[in-house]
C-alpha cells in the first residue's frame, strides 16, 4: 500500500475537530488499511496453547468466536478487577479531565478521538460500568455504560492494537492512570478469544520454540555471530571467537534477537562482541536464551512469563554469576518491573560486580541483571576504555529515549554519558520530547508490522518532528537509541520524515570509537563505510 | 455529550427541594432525614469503595518513573519523581495530592503547517488547584456550624479568607474563596463546553457534579450576601444534627433547604461517582510504590507456576544441528 507524501500525511489532521456523532454512536469501527495488523494464524496460537486457535481475518464479518465469548470476556474482566489494583482503580477514578488527550503520539498523528488515552480506556471502561457498577447498570448509556456486543469487541481489538503501551499519558495523568496497563489487560481479554495479530503471535511461537522471536536456530545463531566476527576482523584486524553456551562463564549476555538480524542492529551486536573482547570478559551467549525482548508481553502477562523463564534456567544451567542485558526497551520494562516477581528469589546467582572495575551494582542485587549502558558507563568512568572520538566526527548525534526504559525504569543519564564520551557532537532534542516526556517511535508493543505503516508513520510523527528540529538546527544526522524495536522502526520513520538522519545503537558508537589492543589502523566504521578523514 | 441532561437533573433537584419545603412543607425530610441518610451513605460508601480497591492486590510493582533512577553509579537520582525509598514515595505522593504535580507537567500540542509544537499549559492545573483548595477552605469554614464554639483554627481560616476586607452592598465580608471557586468552576465547565476534545469525552456524570457544586455555591453565596438567612436558626439545626437531637427551627427559608439538599445529594452521590478519585489517588500503583525493583523483590500473592519450554526439550529438537555446528550439548 502506498503512503501519501509526508507533507500530505498529517496536513488534514486537526486536533480540535471532533466527529459530529458521539463516540458511542460511531460503530461499527471501520478497519482502514494501514491502521490494523493482520490477524493471527491458527498454527501460531495453537503452538503455545492460546485459546480459540484458528486463522482469523480482521475484515471478515465472522471472527469465529466461541459460543460463549461474551461470558468469557465479562468473567475475564471480573477476574482482572480482583487481581489488579491498577485495573480496578483505573476503571473507577478517571474524571475525564483530558490532560492525557494530546499526549498520545497516535492521537497527535491521526486526530482519531479514540486514540486519546482517555477514550481508549473508556472503550473498556464503558463495558466495565455496564456489568460491574450500579451507575452503569441503572443509567446505561447516560451513565457511560455499554452492553458488550460484537461491534464493541471489534472496536476494542482495533484500538488496543493501536496503542504502543508507551505510558506517556500516564506521566501526565493526575491519578497516574496507565493506559499501557489497560491495554495490556485489554489484550489479555482479547487473547482469551484468540484475537491476536500475526505480527505478535508469530514471534511468540518462534520464541517459545527456538528461544527468539526471529526463529533463529542454534547453528544459525552461531554462524550469524561468526559472520559478524568476519566483518569485525576486516575492520579491526582482530579475530573474535564468540563464546556460545559456555558453561562456567561469569556472565550470561542476553540481547534482543533483532540485533542478530538486520542493520543497524547487527552493528550494535558487533559492538557488544568487540567491547567484551577488548575487556577480556568471561561471558557467554546462549542459543536458547537468545531473546531479551518479549512479545509475550504484548499478549498476556502469563505468556510473557512463559517466554522469559528460559533466561534464568539458562543462567542456572550455564552456572553463570549474573546476567548482562543488551539494549532494548520493552525487554527492560519486563526485566526491571516483572522479573523478580515472576522468577525470584533469584538466589542461585550472585550479586553483580563488574569484573573489570570492581563496581558493585547494588541496585541490581536482587534480580542480578545489569543494563549494558550501566555497565559501559561505569567502564568509561573508570577510564578502562580508550577512545578515538574523531572516528565518530562525521556524526552529529541526538538520543531517543525509549519509552519503556524511560517511564518504566528511569535510565536517562547513562546513555547520554556514554555518547558524550565517544562522540564529539551531541545535541538533545527539545525537553518536551525526551527523557520522561519522550515520544514513542510509533511502533512499540508489537505494532512494527509492515501492514500498519500509515499508522506507524503518523504515530512516529511527534518523534520525527523533534528529530527534524535538531536536524535543521544542529545538522543532526544520527539518531542513537538503546532499543531493538527502535532500531527496526526508526529507520523507516526517518526515511519517511527526515531522510538525512540515520539510526544507531549506542554500543555501535562505542565500538566504533573504541581503540582496541592490537587493532590495525581503522579505515572503516562498523558499517564498512570510510571513517572521517579516510575517504578516498 | 449530556450537558443538558446533567443541567436538567440539577434543576430538577432544586425544584424538588423547593416544592418539598416551601409548598408541601416536608421540612423534617430535608432537614433531618436526607442529611443523615446522605452522611451515612457517604461514609459507608466511601469506606466500601476504598476497601474494595484495597482487596485487589498489587501484583506487580510498576511505577511510572518520571526522573533519573537510583543506581550504584554516580548519576544524580531524581528522588521525588523516581523514588527508590519509602520516604521518596511519601514525598512523591505528597506533591501529587497537595500540589497536583503530574497535572503541573501539563503541555499542549498544536499542529501548525505540518509541524508539531508543544508548549507548557498550566491552566488546567491552576483551575484544579483553585477549585480544590477553595472547596477545602469553604468546607472547613462550615465547621463553625457543627461546633458550639468556633475553633480558633476555623476563625483563622475565615479571617484569611476575608482578608481583603471588602463588603458588597453592605453585606458581610467577602470571602475570596467564593470568588475563586466560582471562577474555577466556570473554567472547568467552560473548557468542557469550548474545547472540542474535552467536550467529546465528557459524560453526563462529568457535568453533573459541576452543576451540582455550582448550585451549592450559588445558593450559599445568595444566602450570605444577598438574602441574609437566620444563621442562628441554621446553627440550631446543624448542632442538633451533630448531637443526634435534631430540631427543625422555624422559618429558615427554602434557599437554605435547597442548599442543604444539594449538599446531601453531593455526599450521597460521592461514593458512586468519579468523585472517588479523592480516595483513588492514594491507591494508584503507578505513583505510590518505589522504583527499587531490581533491589527488592515484590511478591505477587496470586502468582502461579506457568508451563514453559525447558532446555531439555529445546536440545532434543536441535541436538543434531547443535552438534554439527560445534555448540556444546548436555546429552551427546
Amino acid at each position: 500500500m502506498r503512503l501519501p507524501r509526508p507533507e500530505e500525511l498529517i496536513s488534514d489532521v486537526n486536533l480540535n475537530k471532533m466527529p459530529s456523532r458521539r463516540w458511542m454512536d460511531t460503530l461499527p469501527v471501520e478497519f482502514k488499511p494501514g491502521f490494523y495488523c493482520y490477524g493471527a494464524k491458527g498454527k501460531n496460537l495453537e503452538y503455545v496453547g492460546f485459546p480459540n486457535a484458528r486463522d482469523f481475518h480482521v475484515t471478515d464479518e465472522d471472527w469465529k468466536l466461541p459460543e460463549d465469548w461474551k461470558k468469557i470476556v465479562i468473567e475475564g474482566i471480573k477476574q482482572r478487577i480482583e487481581r489488579f489494583r491498577t485495573f480496578h482503580v483505573f476503571m473507577d477514578i478517571c474524571v475525564r479531565c483530558g490532560a492525557c488527550a494530546d499526549k498520545c503520539h497516535f492521537f497527535i498523528g491521526t486526530a482519531d478521538p479514540k486514540n486519546m488515552p482517555v477514550l481508549r480506556a473508556e472503550l473498556l471502561r464503558s463495558v466495565y460500568r455496564k456489568y460491574f457498577t450500579s451507575g452503569g447498570k441503572i443509567f446505561g448509556k447516560n451513565g457511560g455504560a455499554r452492553e458488550l456486543d460484537l461491534d464493541i469487541l471489534k472496536e476494542l481489538w482495533y484500538y488496543f492494537y493501536q496503542c504502543t503501551e508507551c505510558r506517556r499519558c500516564s506521566l501526565f495523568c493526575p491519578y497516574g492512570i496507565d493506559t499501557a496497563e489497560i491495554t495490556i489487560i485489554g489484550r489479555e481479554l482479547l487473547n482469551l478469544l484468540g484475537l491476536n495479530t500475526d505480527w505478535i503471535s508469530g514471534p511468540v511461537a518462534n520464541c517459545y520454540r527456538t528461544g527468539n522471536h526471529l526463529g533463529i536456530e542454534p547453528h544459525t545463531m552461531k554462524s550469524t555471530l561468526e559472520f559478524m566476527c568476519n566483518d569485525i576482523e576486516d575492520i579491526t584486524g582482530i579475530r573474535i571467537e564468540p563464546p556460545i553456551n559456555k558453561k562456567g562463564a561469569e556472565i550470561l549476555f542476553v540481547t534482543p534477537s533483532g540485533d542478530l538480524f538486520a542493520d543497524p542492529g547487527i552493528y550494535n551486536c558487533m559492538g557488544y562482541m568487540m567491547l567484551f573482547h577488548e575487556l577480556g570478559l568471561d561471558y557467554t551467549w546462549s542459543t536458547f536464551a537468545s531473546e531479551g525482548g518479549n512479545f509475550g508481553f504484548f499478549t498476556s502477562l502469563e505468556m510473557a512469563k512463559r517466554l522469559h523463564s528460559k533466561i534464568y534456567e539458562e543462567a542456572k544451567r550455564l552456572k553463570v554469576k549474573w546476567i548482562l542485558g543488551g539494549e532494548c526497551g520493552h525487554m527492560w520494562r519486563v526485566w526491571h518491573q516483572y522479573h523478580d516477581t515472576w522468577y525470584g528469589p533469584i538466589d542461585f546467582l550472585e550479586e553483580p560486580v563488574s569484573p573489570i572495575t570492581g563496581t558493585k551494582f547494588e541496585h541490581a542485587k536482587s534480580t542480578k541483571i545489569v543494563h549494558i549502558s550501566e555497565f559501559t558507563a561505569d567502564l568509561i568512568r573508570h577510564g578502562v576504555l580508550k577512545f578515538d572520538k574523531r572516528r565518530n566526527d562525521n556524526l552529529i548525534v541526538t538520543f531517543h529515549d525509549s519509552c519503556n526504559v524511560s517511564r518504566g525504569m528511569g535510565m536517562f543519564e547513562e546513555p547520554r554519558y556514554i555518547i558524550r564520551n565517544v562522540c564529539n557532537h551531541f545535541y538533545d532534542m527539545p525537553d518536551e520530547t525526551i527523557r520522561e516526556q519522550t515520544f514513542c517511535c510509533g511502533s512499540g508493543s508489537g505494532l512494527n508490522a509492515g501492514e500498519i505503516m500509515e499508522q506507524r508513520m503518523r504515530g512516529g510523527f511527534p518523534r520525527a518532528n523533534a528529530v527534524r528540529y535538531v536536524h535543521e538546527k544542529f545538522g543532526v544526522n544520527m539518531l542513537a537509541n538503546i532499543c531493538a524495536i527502535d532500531r527496526a522502526a526508526l529507520p523507516p520513520l526517518m526515511q519517511y520524515w527526515v531522510p538525512a538522519v540515520r539510526v544507531s545503537g549506542v554500543t555501535e558508537l562505542v565500538a566504533n570509537a573504541m581503540i582496541m589492543k592490537g587493532e590495525k589502523e581503522r579505515e572503516m566504521n562498523l558499517r564498512m563505510e570510510p571513517l572521517p578523514g579516510k575517504e578516498e | 455529550m449530556g450537558i443538558g441532561l446533567a443541567l436538567i437533573s440539577v434543576l430538577g433537584l432544586i425544584l424538588f427541594a423547593y416544592v418539598g419545603t416551601a409548598v408541601i412543607g416536608l421540612n423534617a425530610l430535608f432537614a433531618i432525614v436526607f442529611p443523615y441518610a446522605a452522611f451515612i451513605l457517604f461514609v459507608i460508601g466511601f469506606i466500601y469503595r476504598v476497601v474494595k480497591w484495597g482487596k485487589s492486590p498489587v501484583p506487580y510493582r510498576i511505577p511510572t518513573t518520571a526522573g533519573q533512577h537510583y543506581s550504584s553509579l554516580w548519576f544524580k537520582q531524581n528522588k521525588i519523581d523516581n523514588p527508590s525509598t519509602g520516604l521518596g514515595v511519601v514525598l512523591r505522593m505528597f506533591f501529587e495530592v497537595f500540589a497536583f504535580r503530574s497535572l503541573f507537567r501539563n503541555t499542549k500540542a498544536e499542529l501548525l503547517q505540518g509541524r508539531l509544537y508543544i508548549g507548557s499549559s498550566k491552566w488546567l492545573w491552576l483551575g484544579a488547584i483553585a477549585f480544590h483548595y477553595s472547596f477545602l477552605v469553604i468546607f472547613l469554614r462550615h465547621m463553625r456550624f457543627f461546633t458550639p464554639e468556633t475553633p480558633w483554627v476555623i476563625s483563622l481560616i475565615e479571617s484569611f479568607d476575608s482578608f481583603l476586607q471588602v463588603h458588597i452592598l453592605g453585606s458581610p465580608l467577602l470571602y475570596i474563596t467564593n470568588i475563586s471557586i466560582l471562577a474555577a468552576l466556570l473554567y472547568l465547565l467552560g473548557r468542557r463546553i469550548i474545547d472540542p476534545k474535552i467536550k467529546y469525552i465528557s459524560l453526563p456524570s462529568d457535568y453533573f457534579p459541576l452543576f451540582l457544586i455550582l448550585g451549592i455555591i450559588t445558593t450559599g453565596v445568595l444566602m450570605r450576601y444577598f438574602f441574609k438567612v437566620d444563621v442562628t436558626a441554621i446553627k440550631e439545626l446543624t448542632l442538633g444534627l451533630v448531637y443526634l437531637k435534631p430540631v427543625i427551627p422555624k422559618e429558615i427559608g427554602s434557599l437554605f433547604y435547597i442548599h442543604l439538599f444539594l449538599v446531601s445529594i453531593l455526599f450521597a452521590y460521592f461514593p458512586f461517582s468519579k468523585l472517588m478519585h479523592m480516595g483513588g489517588v492514594f491507591l494508584s500503583p503507578t505513583r505510590n510504590v518505589a522504583n527499587n525493583n531490581r533491589m527488592k523483590r515484590h511478591v505477587n500473592p496470586w502468582e502461579y507456576p506457568v508451563k514453559h519450554r525447558h532446555y531439555e526439550e529445546y536440545e532434543d529438537e536441535f541436538r543434531e544441528k547443535m552438534k554439527k555446528a560445534g555448540i556444546p550439548v548436555e546429552k551427546e
